[in-house]
């Protein structure tokens, strides 16, 4: 193989049996569905998709964190390989030193009856990777300084910072058990879009110095374009569409992609482009719809959208988008 | 020229805190004419919500408002001094009657235990004279208005039978129903996906149009601004640092601070371009900085930083009543 692939997932599904129901068949809310994904190392892979969408809960499939109904996702680096579904014990703890999640909000990630030094610090202590007080004060100076952060705040408690900087201690805290795959879920979107530009820069540079692969989820597809490699899109529990981001901004295959970026409101007061309307919401995943799960907003939609599932395919090279009729709409 | 429907003047308003007096708005003035579409943009706690607040008479008790602060409400026949409003009774013309606010968490703004039909009804009921059974058949006819499909059913349903973008609909009929001249939106469309915002968004549109009201737009996304407002004006730790119809703030900026707004902001159009922070944080609301508010994080005070250390920037403004407060624009092109 060619690519050098971190993570991937391979028909991946996530379901949550709902509680309550004692006749006949228990409903599942089918949160991911049939996911095929590749994350190549070193790379900044973005996750764009509405409220619902399963993006969140894919994320933490992909760091075991979510269960795995069926399918696989297998991590490989260059030391260890692990089938996520099957991972318990020491295993198990090893994976989660290699993987780490960001989360949303920067003021419920926190512990405000903890110093910011003992935040990040915790994650070292826990997992025992530090043999003396004396090495963990100096491993966390070091990625303090990494994040920005300065060093006189590390005694200081969350509520004395501000957003920008309680997302920087977030990151910290990530960063301090030298993993190599993180999730950021949504890591910018509470946050000022001066202070957002500031931490995705952050994000950015510590890609590029160490190499941590990223899975980058965000209901925003401009903040999405600007900062990763890749982009997979997902409605309703499945991927779309994944390209390169460039190849996904210039030949957006799938209805659904074409809807997001339109809807988009453009900086320009002149450009009057009308959004492209999609009625409706979003179906519920307990229930969804037959066929191609987008049907019932697609403008395009026909009869076959209605009764066949679109196959998974490859438009051009690293470009997978999954509709019947991706090449007559382009 | 018709006058404004709204007047603000030297608008200052401080919190009663127990770390003492807070300024959350400091002598902002602006008016906004029938019909017009006017939008606040600024940060987090840049005061753009308490000023909006201060037009209805929402702010806390511990609020204080300066001698000279003075908001003018002109209705058809008379014009409302809103500030001396003291009674609940006279406030209820800017609060429902004249005024009405849409809020950014839509589910947090409807009573969950009641009924969305009968929260429609009472406040059509306490500005209008209309009884209960036209009240109903108003506020049905305005559910189908804004998209809501079988109204009369979902008329009688609870916010949490309502998805996301339904709810953010309800609460603009509602707050359309009793007809105000001036519609308040505070981050209306913030927690909604982009599709759902593109729907309200155009929903919200038409409306102008069609009842021929004012919005004041509170938000923090410089392209929802772009698409729907007239003018724009700028906030800045409770300062107007800008105001300008949405060509001239957008397409040329005169504040540094609206340039690196909008230097920060991904564009779509060039993924190459580098996003440039604003530098720092906004300084706490206790410790304002002297001179122009915007000096510790402000990046072109080359050669005149002493003077926007100490001295407040005032006003200067062109032709095309384009304003701005900062000592580079009086400085710089005189011309």
């Amino acid at each position: 193989m060619s690519k050098d692939i971190l993570i991937s997932a391979r028909d991946l599904s996530v379901h949550f049996p709902l509680r309550g129901f004692v006749f006949g068949e228990r409903p599942v809310v089918r949160a991911c569905e049939g996911i095929n994904l590749e994350i190549e190392k070193g790379s900044f892979f973005g996750l764009v998709g509405e409220s619902g969408s399963g993006k969140t809960t894919l994320g933490r499939a992909m760091l075991k964190a979510a269960p795995i109904s069926h399918g696989e996702v297998v991590y490989t680096d260059h030391e260890v390989t692990y089938d996520l579904g099957r991972l318990k014990g020491p295993e198990l703890k090893d994976y989660r030193k290699r993987s780490q999640l960001i989360f949303q909000d920067p003021y419920a990630a926190l512990s405000p009856r903890m110093t910011v030094r003992d935040i990040i610090a915790e994650p070292l202590e826990v997992m025992g990777l530090t043999s003396s007080r004396e090495e963990t004060d100096a491993r966390v100076r070091e990625i303090a300084a990494k994040c920005r952060l300065n060093l006189e705040h590390l005694r200081r408690f969350p509520h004395a910072f501000s957003g920008g900087q309680r997302q920087r201690i977030s990151i910290a805290r990530a960063l301090v058990s030298d993993p190599r795959f993180i999730v950021a879920d949504e890591s910018v979107a509470a946050l000022d879009v001066s202070i957002q530009a500031d931490v995705l820069n952050l994000l950015n540079s510590i890609q590029q110095d160490s190499g941590i692969t990223f899975l980058f989820i965000s209901h925003d597809l401009s903040v999405i374009a600007h900062t990763c490699d890749f982009v997979a899109v997902m409605y309703l529990g499945q991927i779309v569409e994944a390209a390169p981001t460039r190849k996904l901004f210039s030949e957006t295959s799938h209805p659904y992609t074409k809807a997001l970026l339109s809807a988009i409101p453009s900086l320009d007061p002149d450009d009057h482009h009308v959004a492209q309307k999609l009625e409706g919401e979003i179906p519920s995943p307990i229930n969804p719809p037959p066929g191609c799960r987008f049907n019932t907003r697609c403008p395009h939609a026909q009869e076959r959208c209605r009764t066949e599932v679109p196959e998974w395919r490859e438009m051009s090279s690293g470009h997978h988008v999954a509709c019947h009729f991706s090449e007559e709409l382009a | 020229m018709t006058s404004p429907l709204i007047s603000v003047k030297n608008l200052t308003l401080r919190f009663k805190t127990d770390e003492g007096l807070v300024t959350a708005v400091n002598d902002v003035s602006f008016d906004i004419a029938p019909g017009e579409v006017l939008g606040l943009v600024g940060e987090s706690g840049s005061g753009k919500s308490v000023t909006a607040k201060s037009l209805m008479m929402l702010n806390a008790d511990n609020s204080v408002y300066d001698d000279d602060s003075q908001i003018i409400l002109r209705t058809d026949d008379e014009e409302i001094d809103v500030l001396s409003l003291k009674r609940p009774k006279e406030q209820i013309i800017v609060r429902g009657g004249a005024i009405s606010m849409i809020f950014q968490e839509p589910m947090a703004s409807f009573a969950p235990a009641i009924s969305i039909g009968d929260q429609m009804i009472e406040q059509l009921l306490i500005h209008s004279d209309m009884t209960a059974a036209q009240a109903k058949e108003v506020s049905i006819e305005m559910l189908d208005r804004v998209g809501i499909p079988e109204p009369a059913h979902r008329f009688k349903q609870y916010a949490f039978e309502f998805s996301g973008g339904m709810r953010q609909r309800a609460m603009i009929a509602m707050a359309l129903s009793t007809k105000p001249r001036l519609l308040i939106a505070d981050e209306p469309t913030t927690a909604l996906d982009v599709t759902i915002q593109a729907q309200v968004i155009e929903l919200m549109k038409d409306l102008v149009d069609e009842f021929h009201m004012s919005i004041l737009f509170i938000t923090h996304d410089l392209g929802v601004i772009a698409q729907t407002a007239d003018r724009v004006a700028v906030m800045y730790l409770g300062n107007l640092v800008e105001t300008g119809t949405v060509r001239q703030v957008i397409n040329t900026p005169a504040h540094p601070y609206t340039r690196g707004l909008l230097n920060s902001l991904p564009k779509l159009e060039d993924l190459d371009a580098p996003l440039t922070p604003v530098p720092g944080d906004i300084p706490s609301p206790l410790d304002r900085p002297s001179g122009c508010v915007f000096h510790t994080r402000c990046v072109e005070t080359a050669g005149i930083a002493e003077q926007c250390r100490t001295q407040i920037p005032g006003y200067s403004s062109d032709s095309s009543n384009h304003q701005v407060a900062c000592h580079l624009a009086t400085q710089g092109d005189e011309s």
